[in-house]
């Protein structure tokens, strides 16, 4: 038998060594870890634009060279839709903002369940040899397991969609999980986001949705997955809506420069 | 090699597979392997922490004071499964997301701390950490084999790659919904038991019925 104070040394000790063990690849590997968070919302932002083909393999080089030509990271004041020049994008973390009293308001009650709205946003502009082509925005909202955080492409016109694309959700693999499948995605390109009176019309509903031009405002189902694909339209009109970008939008459509 | 490490070697593969005989580690076997990638990653990750548990434990099994010696088991776990997880993130980073939760559930995976507390606290280090890898494999071999059937009739792909082409994806195959849901494991993991007892009858519990308890000369059976 061991005495007491044995034991209140050994576990101590074992703590000790635990720790030092645990901290020590903590700090060691965050460089990396943060450089694979960084590269992996690149590779989507590319992947949402169109400027790679889903499922190509790019070294970390060629993401951030395609990422530094094409993409211009942009801060707006999601009250005002004005661009903020005082915050670097480049540091800006929107999901931070979004936790932080002080940079974010309270979300009023909404279907894609987004408890809070930051004050500032972060969207990126899609700018191929000087010609805008495209404006991304990103989106959130619940599906059935967790929240999806995707991000929708909207081409200069601020109606046509170019793409859509989610980072990380935690949707059933081959039933919701179908939000990555890219065929699925490419349903959306060319749809149309708000009707003649302005309104978000676009959404997912149940069953096979008619082609572009016949039925611009409709995206198929997710079979097996009704929660996950309201959750999909919710975050949208949640985003592109009055609580999210829907100033930016009115701003830019009335000014006419972007 | 002795007889006794081969023992421990070979015996969790089939003899006494810790999924399939001790029904341990059932969670983690639903939920990681509805694509072969990621069951694949579990596998090594769970050998990994099994193996270094089983070892470091085994070192200090003489010096752990017996009233702590599971929350000290339990430290050691949870502080290999943190580095585990870490280096996962660092290096394979799209895998990582997809294991989400469950690198971390390692700690709750009965396995390892089942080995811990039976095996390693009785032996010394270079069997336990035999042992370990024995274990390991076993929960491996069972996980490889759900996977297999989950992604090739859920997805109709293997590692990701697609062998029966999806009607999703413009092909012929309408894949199996129920597949790729947790269930799926269950019945799965109930045919390989029953396999693995039709193979190796000595495994099955003996035969056990309400009646025989209260037969005149069995009232023993009670206590």
């Amino acid at each position: 038998m061991h005495d007491t104070k044995y034991t209140i040394f050994f576990a101590a000790l074992v703590c000790f060594v635990c720790s030092i063990f645990v901290a020590g690849s903590a700090v060691l590997l965050k460089d990396l870890q943060d450089a694979n968070v960084l590269l992996d919302r690149q590779k989507k932002v590319l992947d949402v634009a169109d400027l790679v083909e889903e499922g190509q393999k790019l070294s970390a080089i060629e993401v951030n060279a395609l990422f530094e030509a094409n993409i211009q990271a942009v801060v707006v004041d999601l009250a005002t839709g004005e661009t903020v020049t005082d915050i670097d994008p480049a540091t800006f973390d929107q999901g931070k903002a979004a936790k932080d009293p002080a940079t974010s308001n309270a979300a009023e009650e909404n279907a894609a369940k987004v408890r809070r709205v930051p004050n500032n946003a972060l969207i990126y502009q899609v700018v191929v040899e000087g010609e805008l082509t495209a404006i991304i925005f990103p989106i959130e909202g619940a599906g059935l397991w967790g929240t999806l955080y995707g991000f929708i492409a909207v081409g200069p016109d601020l109606q046509t969609v170019k793409g859509i694309t989610f980072y990380q959700h935690k949707e059933t693999p081959g039933l919701g999980g179908e939000v990555d499948n890219t065929r699925w995605k490419s349903l959306w390109q060319g749809r149309h986001l708000f009707d003649e009176g302005g309104r978000i019309a676009l959404s997912v509903n149940k069953g096979q949705a008619g082609s572009v031009e016949e039925d611009p405002y409709h995206v198929d189902g997710l079979s097996g997955a009704t929660l996950t694909s309201r959750g999909v339209t919710n975050s949208i009109h949640f985003w592109l809506g009055e609580q999210g970008f829907g100033t930016y939008l009115k701003a830019a459509r009335n000014g006419g420069s972007i | 090699m002795t007889n006794l490490q081969r023992d421990a070697l070979i015996d969790p593969l089939f003899n006494n597979n810790p999924i399939a005989l001790q029904v341990l580690g059932i969670c983690s076997a639903l939920a990681v392997t509805t694509k072969m990638s990621t069951a694949f990653v579990m596998t090594l990750a769970v050998i990994f922490v099994i193996l270094a548990s089983n070892t470091a434990v085994s070192l200090i099994r003489n010096y752990i004071p017996s009233s702590i010696r599971i929350i000290v088991q339990l430290t050691i776990i949870a502080s290999l499964v943190i580095i585990t997880d870490q280096v996962l993130k660092a290096f394979v980073y799209d895998i990582s997301k997809q294991l989400s939760v469950f690198v971390g559930l390692i700690i709750t995976n009965c396995i390892v701390m089942g080995r811990a507390e039976a095996y390693a606290m009785q032996n010394p280090p270079g069997l336990s950490a035999i042992d370990g890898i024995g274990n390991g494999f076993g929960y491996g071999i069972i996980l490889m084999a759900v996977a297999f059937f989950r992604e090739l009739f859920g997805s109709g792909k293997l590692f990701g790659l697609t062998v029966l082409t999806p009607v999703n994806e413009g092909g012929w195959y309408v894949t199996n919904g129920l597949m790729v849901l947790a269930p799926a494991a269950f019945f799965l993991i109930g045919c390989f038991i029953w396999a693995i007892r039709g193979w190796k009858p000595e495994q099955n519990e003996e035969d056990f019925s309400v009646g025989t308890l209260f037969e005149p000369g069995h009232e023993g059976n009670l206590r």
